[in-house]
């Protein structure tokens, strides 16, 4: 991905001189290493402050949500299915975006790195297949397969499914044999360890929706969490609290989560809630043939009937 | 003020000895993590440790704390009549605390500890608690608390500054309640050696790499600051989740909520953040903060410029770097700061002509 | 709590509902009279005309109220509640006789120092008038009137079925120690015999002159205070002379759990009362 940030604002200045957009959203460098911070830019001469690198890991479909302006916007293989998403869901229209394609290698894992390395992380600098980190006791050097979000080594449409201009040519998609297999692990549990297992998955929690709010898809004006007429969800610590509201929160993106990982990402305990994500992802693939995002023009697999559905869940 | 010498030994002799008084809490290592947590029996705190991630405030202003508890069941005489709960306020310590986060307690009080009205339960806890601090001699790069009000060897909010000398410690009795526990963990006072402790202090403050700049705040006018252009460049990534204000030592607001199993029932006190939209929304659904640059714009407006104004003793922010580290899209409070004390109304009226 | 014996404000008074009456047409408005279960508890729930308490219903959450009985009223407080959310519309459904809470005094109250001496105009809308009525009762008690000079009130509803405490209103239509100056937006009621018009114009005919001595009191929904306001300043009323209480949303009530601020202040605790010079130097977030 060197050399993205050199044409992501060529074409940046180009489509705010002639006036094509009234705003760019992209990413601008962060103020300390593997953390890059989502920006919009209005005037041509501010392009020269977008970035981007290993480290633009959050969703910037969670941006555009029911604004008016005519938007150019930076996206990556799962950014631009949520974009995909966000049109059928009429969050924003079509016609309002300038969707520039940005083929994607993979974003950097921060916790990763950070576990890895002894000492405090000082800078990191990437080339398109290593990674070195800088501390105060010295460099070291990863592969950059082996520092990857765990979304990105799994994900399989790195390449935008639409766009407006493509950054770059398109790059080669990965061909993972099993994408499932730590889910299969908790669906082969039974149901005693299954419960222990989400248990302490998700002890951590401390109920900061970072996960919920980086997420595109949780754009209701009012979550069910924070509803106050019914209360469906207490509003402290309690174990079962917190349960509700991830595994409601993955209900209510089945079918339609891209696995971006911004979710993971964005939680400051470090939980991975994808593995809930994750595994109605799975069910929608194994059940309704279905991938979130791919064609605009197709309703998402929850939000259609067909006679032929599986409904093996009748008993 | 008396300074005590220790070996290894009898740094966790004295733990061990002060545990028969003292419910002991500590930095406890956690898979990549440090988390602040009850000292089992015999185990000294994880001192090398860089700033937890979340901040040893839930000791004292638990997350979720049950403050009143009553019965709805009408065959009983005292049903919907409101009881205290009971709290555990036998003597603690919390041992290893930073510098900062010791400091930020100190400004919490000024919240719950005001002249006229008390919290009970904050005030018991706090009481209770006496703060062993460990000097901090390896500052991250994120850390700006010498220039916070605080510092790396800060001693307010803190009954006992310890530092890490050679392969022992020096201790600092700097209150009572210090003294006290110094006596229960018997360590008795020997020879201490005051220049070693500001030579340390030196040493860290020199090892600190960032800043902030506050002198313009209180000078500046409200209101102008208010309606600053900037706010919504600062607040564009902000994703509204609750990260800065909970991993935040100093951020204190909370939610008061009833909850009932079959006929008993509680009320909650419940960490809150002005982050989130219902936190302001009134009943008609009016919500006088309803857009998110409003809502950012209060947690930095409050921590940096209304409580400096209110309580004259500095900004509402200790320095310690969590919420500069964990934000998931990087709005970092050094930066806002900036911005905020180099304001000046009459240049942003000139870049809008 | 342990040793320090400090009263703990989270927890509130227990009290028994004693009388509910339906104050507006359409039932959305209900006055609460409580009585206190505890002997003494009475005594140190000791209020000023314009302060609050939250209403505290075990299971369901709090409220916060302004208190529209008078200090000058013994034995029991009032409270008019309009049904608007959770706690208010089981506060509706309730009966006399049943158990809840009760926590306040709370808030600042109308500056009654500084009223001393003064005239007063008081300006009203809606069921806002909770605390006026308070401040009302207050001023003309017998003991009370003679500290203050005019008293010119003018109160308006959306139409006389949504006056509250209309007895009073009659009552006090009747004495000549005080000008009520009641309006309707609109009746259909032929036997109407006060005003109808908005509480803006009204005020314009019918408020005296602002000057030094006189300060005007005003509560109501924000399109009133709105345009009250400039009516207000064109008959001569400093910022500093015009008098309002606010509302925000709140959990404790006294200052402490953050969400009800307006700047550095705090409308449950530095308020709810405030100038209108004061309210100008704050960012208005209300």
């Amino acid at each position: 991905m060197s050399g993205y940030t050199e044409k992501m604002r060529d074409i940046a200045r180009r489509l705010l001189e002639t006036g094509a957009v009234d705003m760019v959203i992209g990413f601008r460098k962060g103020s300390l290493p593997m953390m890059n911070e989502p920006c919009f830019v209005t005037r041509a001469d501010d392009a020269h402050c977008l970035v981007w690198d290993g480290h633009c890991g959050i969703n910037l479909a969670n941006y555009l949500t029911d604004r008016k302006e005519k938007i150019a916007v930076f996206a990556k293989g799962c950014d631009a299915r949520n974009m995909v998403t966000h049109v059928i869901e009429n969050k924003i229209k079509r016609e309002q975006l300038h969707i520039v394609g940005v083929p994607c290698t993979g974003m950097i894992d921060k916790r990763k790195i950070s576990a890895m390395t002894k000492g405090e992380v000082l800078a990191v600098t990437e080339t398109d297949d290593a990674v070195t980190v800088t501390t105060a006791g010295g460099d070291q050097r990863f592969d950059r397969a082996d520092v990857m979000q765990q979304n990105c080594a799994l994900c399989v449409h790195r390449n935008p499914v639409i766009y407006d201009d493509l950054l770059a040519d398109p790059v080669t998609e990965q061909t993972i044999p099993d994408r499932y297999a730590d889910i299969r692990k908790i669906e082969a549990m039974d149901a005693a360890s299954k419960w222990q297992f989400f248990e302490d998955l998700l002890a951590p929690c401390i109920r900061c929706y970072a996960c919920r709010n980086a997420c595109p898809l949780c754009y209701c004006p009012t979550c069910f969490v924070d509803e106050a007429k019914p209360q469906w969800v207490g509003k402290g610590q309690d174990a079962t609290d917190i349960r509700t509201f991830h595994f409601l929160r993955a209900f209510h993106c089945a079918g339609r989560c891209t696995d971006c990982g911004a979710c993971e990402r964005a939680c400051p305990m470090g939980i991975n809630m994808r593995l809930l994500t994750r595994k109605l992802e799975k069910d929608c693939q194994s059940e309704f043939g279905w991938e979130a995002g791919m064609d605009p023009n197709q309703r998402p697999a929850l939000d259609v009937y067909k006679t032929n559905d599986p409904e093996t869940f009748i008993k | 003020m008396t300074l005590i010498t220790l070996d290894t030994k009898s740094w966790a002799a004295g733990l061990t000895a002060a545990a028969d008084a003292y419910r002991l809490f500590g930095p406890v290592r956690e898979d990549a993590c440090h988390t602040f947590k009850a000292l089992e029996k015999g185990k000294t705190p994880d001192l090398d440790m860089v700033n937890t991630r979340l901040s040893p405030k839930a000791l004292i202003f638990p997350q979720s704390d049950i403050i009143l508890e009553y019965s709805l069941d009408e065959s009983r005489e005292d049903h919907h009549i409101m009881r205290e709960v009971q709290k555990d306020v036998t003597p603690r310590a919390v041992v290893g605390i930073r510098p900062c986060d010791a400091k930020a307690t100190a400004l919490v009080k000024l919240n719950f500890d005001a002249p006229d009205v008390k919290d009970p339960y904050w005030l018991a806890a706090y009481e209770a608690t006496t703060f062993v601090g460990v000097a901090c001699d390896a500052p991250l790069s994120t850390c700006f608390c010498t220039t916070a009000g605080c510092g790396p060897y800060s001693e307010e909010g803190l009954d006992i500054l310890v530092m890490q000398k050679g392969d022992g410690f020096l201790a600092k009795i700097l209150t009572d309640k210090g003294r006290a526990f110094a006596k229960a963990a018997g360590w008795n006072p020997a020879s201490g050696d005051l220049a070693a402790f500001e030579a340390g202090k030196a040493a860290a403050e020199k090892k600190m790499v960032s800043a902030v700049q506050t002198d313009h705040l209180e000078a500046a006018d409200l209101l102008a600051l208010h309606n600053a252009p900037f706010w919504e460049k600062t607040a564009f990534a902000c994703l509204n989740c609750g990260t800065c204000t909970f991993s935040c030592p100093t951020c204190w607001c909370f939610d008061l909520q009833d909850e009932v199993a079959g006929k008993s029932g509680v009320r909650l006190k419940n960490w809150d953040s002005c982050m989130f939209p219902i936190f302001t929304v009134h009943t008609t659904g009016h919500n006088p903060r309803e857009t998110k640059v409003q809502r950012v714009r209060q947690r930095f407006m409050h921590k940096l410029k209304y409580f400096v104004d209110k309580y004259k003793t500095g900004i509402m922010c200790v320095g310690c770097g969590r919420c500069v580290r964990q934000c998931p899209v990087n709005i970092d409070i050094r930066k806002v700061c900036e911005e905020m004390n180099r304001f000046n109304p009459a240049d942003a009226c000139a870049v809008r002509d | 709590m342990e040793g320090k014996n400090v009263q703990n404000p989270y927890l509130p008074y227990p009290v028994r509902i004693d009388d509910i009456t339906v104050e507006a047409e359409d039932k959305s408005l209900k006055t609460f009279k409580f009585v206190f279960l505890n002997a003494g508890d009475e005594e140190k729930f000791a209020y000023r005309a314009g302060q609050f308490a939250e209403l505290s219903i075990p299971g369901k959450g709090e409220i916060p109220i302004g208190i529209a009985s008078s200090p000058v009223e013994k034995g029991f407080v009032k409270f008019t509640v309009n049904r608007a959310g959770v706690v208010t519309t089981h506060l509706h459904n309730m009966k006399v006789g049943d158990v809840m809470g009760l926590r306040g005094p709370l808030g600042n109250s109308y500056p009654w120092d500084l009223l001393e001496g003064k005239n007063v105009l008081i300006v009203g809308g809606g069921f806002a008038f909770t605390t006026l009525r308070s401040s009302i009762v207050y001023m003309l008690d017998p003991k009370n009137r003679s500290k203050f000079g005019n008293i010119d009130v003018v109160y308006g509803a959306r139409s006389p079925g949504m006056l509250l405490y209309k007895d009073e209103l009659v009552a006090w239509e009747k004495r000549d120690d005080i000008n009520m100056h009641i309006t309707v937006d609109a009746t259909t009621d032929p036997d109407w015999k006060y005003n109808v018009g908005f509480v803006p114009p009204v005020t314009e005919q019918k408020a005296p002159q602002g000057g030094d001595d006189t300060y005007a009191i005003v509560c109501g929904p924000p399109i009133m205070i709105k345009f009250t306001q400039p009516v207000l300043e064109k008959l001569g009323y400093d910022h500093d002379h015009i008098i309002m209480s606010l509302e925000n949303r709140m959990k404790c009530g006294f200052g402490m759990c953050g969400r009800c601020g307006i700047g550095k202040e705090l409308v449950c605790k530095d308020g709810p009362v405030f100038t209108l010079r004061q309210i100008n130097q704050t960012p208005r977030e209300y």
